[in-house]
């Protein structure tokens, strides 16, 4: 399939799920569950797309094992987005130079 | 007017800075993935959002199906949905609907912190600078880094993988931290994950974050039903 039939859907359902509620919802959603639900959502996609995955994203899991214990040591201390995601690949790229 | 649209610029500045060494790594692996340095741009261009294009290359390179495209994007991004809802409470009267068309286009998770921040209700062009800033960076950064990627030495770009990780780690761990429900819901979807990586090996990997996400956060709205005010 071509690509640009993927890139077409892909950000075509991005930018309405963007721009209806934005758009054209003036109240507020009133189901507990639903509100929970999309509270919640954010982390659990990222939390997903995340673990395990980020042990093969440089390509050695020892060297993503270290920036991910970095960037999670870090986070918890409330570094900014930016010092953390960059100390992680810092972390893991100092480490392949060692081993 | 205008200087509305520059106070937005400035505070876009963090954001683009961000956004530049993200989408660099997102450009490394779109390249990685058989991607040319063009469909790499225009997917950040057309997407400006980092789970949904790392999850949405990962499906191009894999060969999925349009509907496995469609409902990951939808669950990844349905935080926008919710995000859009609640900047809509606190627009101002300029923000007409074609402004509303053009401004949703910008509704990202960074983009959303810092417009919610703001007292005064929102102006478009206040939106359109911060939009407009944080999107020459992510569009950038993506072009540099599918382009000039393979010219930087193999340890560099390996270790420039992790970025992307890394942030969705700052997003997630603070509140997780002061959170016990945020830390259950992420805990659940991770250990999940790990489930259908490992042992349910027959989902691909778009439908097991849907599976996952959906699982996990259903059973945390159920477990802890958020109050009726305190969202934060």
């Amino acid at each position: 399939m071509s690509t640009a039939i993927y890139i077409i859907v892909m950000a075509g359902v991005t930018y309405l799920i963007r721009m209806i509620p934005f758009t054209f919802f003036n109240k507020k959603i009133k189901s507990r569950f639903v509100r929970s639900f999309l509270k919640y959502i954010p982390y659990a996609v990222l939390s997903a797309m995340t673990i395990p995955a980020i042990f093969y994203s440089t390509g050695d899991v020892v060297t993503a094992a270290v920036g991910t214990v970095v960037a999670v040591a870090l986070a918890f201390f409330n570094c900014p987005l930016i010092v953390v995601a960059l100390a992680a690949s810092l972390a893991a790229f100092l480490t392949g130079v060692i081993i | 007017m205008k200087s509305r649209f520059l106070t937005g610029v400035s505070h876009g500045i963090p954001i683009c800075l961000g956004y530049l060494s993200v989408s660099f790594g997102f450009g490394i692996n779109a390249a990685a993935s058989g991607l040319s340095t063009i469909e790499a741009s225009i997917i950040s261009a057309s997407n400006l959002t980092s789970a949904g294009q790392a999850a949405g290359v990962g499906i191009i390179a894999a060969g999925g199906t349009l509907l496995e495209m469609i409902l990951v994007q939808l669950t990844i991004n349905i935080r926008y949905a919710l995000m859009g809802l609640s900047l809509s409470q606190n627009l101002d009267k300029k923000f007409t609907t074609p402004n509303r068309l053009l401004a949703s286009y910008g509704i990202t998770d960074e983009i959303f912190a810092v417009c919610s921040a703001q007292k005064q209700p929102l102006t478009p062009a206040y939106m359109y600078g911060i939009i407009l800033i944080s999107m020459f960076g992510w569009v950038t950064g993506t072009f540099l880094g599918a382009s000039a990627g393979h010219l930087l030495p193999q340890s560099i770009s390996s270790a420039l993988g992790i970025v992307l990780y890394g942030m969705f780690i700052a997003i997630v761990v603070p509140p997780a931290r002061r959170n016990k429900s945020i830390l259950f819901v992420a805990a659940a979807s991770a250990l999940l994950s790990i489930l259908f990586k490992y042992v349910i090996t027959a989902v691909s990997s778009g439908f097991s974050v849907i599976i996952c996400a959906i699982a996990a956060a259903a059973a945390g709205a159920l477990l802890f039903p958020v109050d009726e005010e305190a969202e934060e």
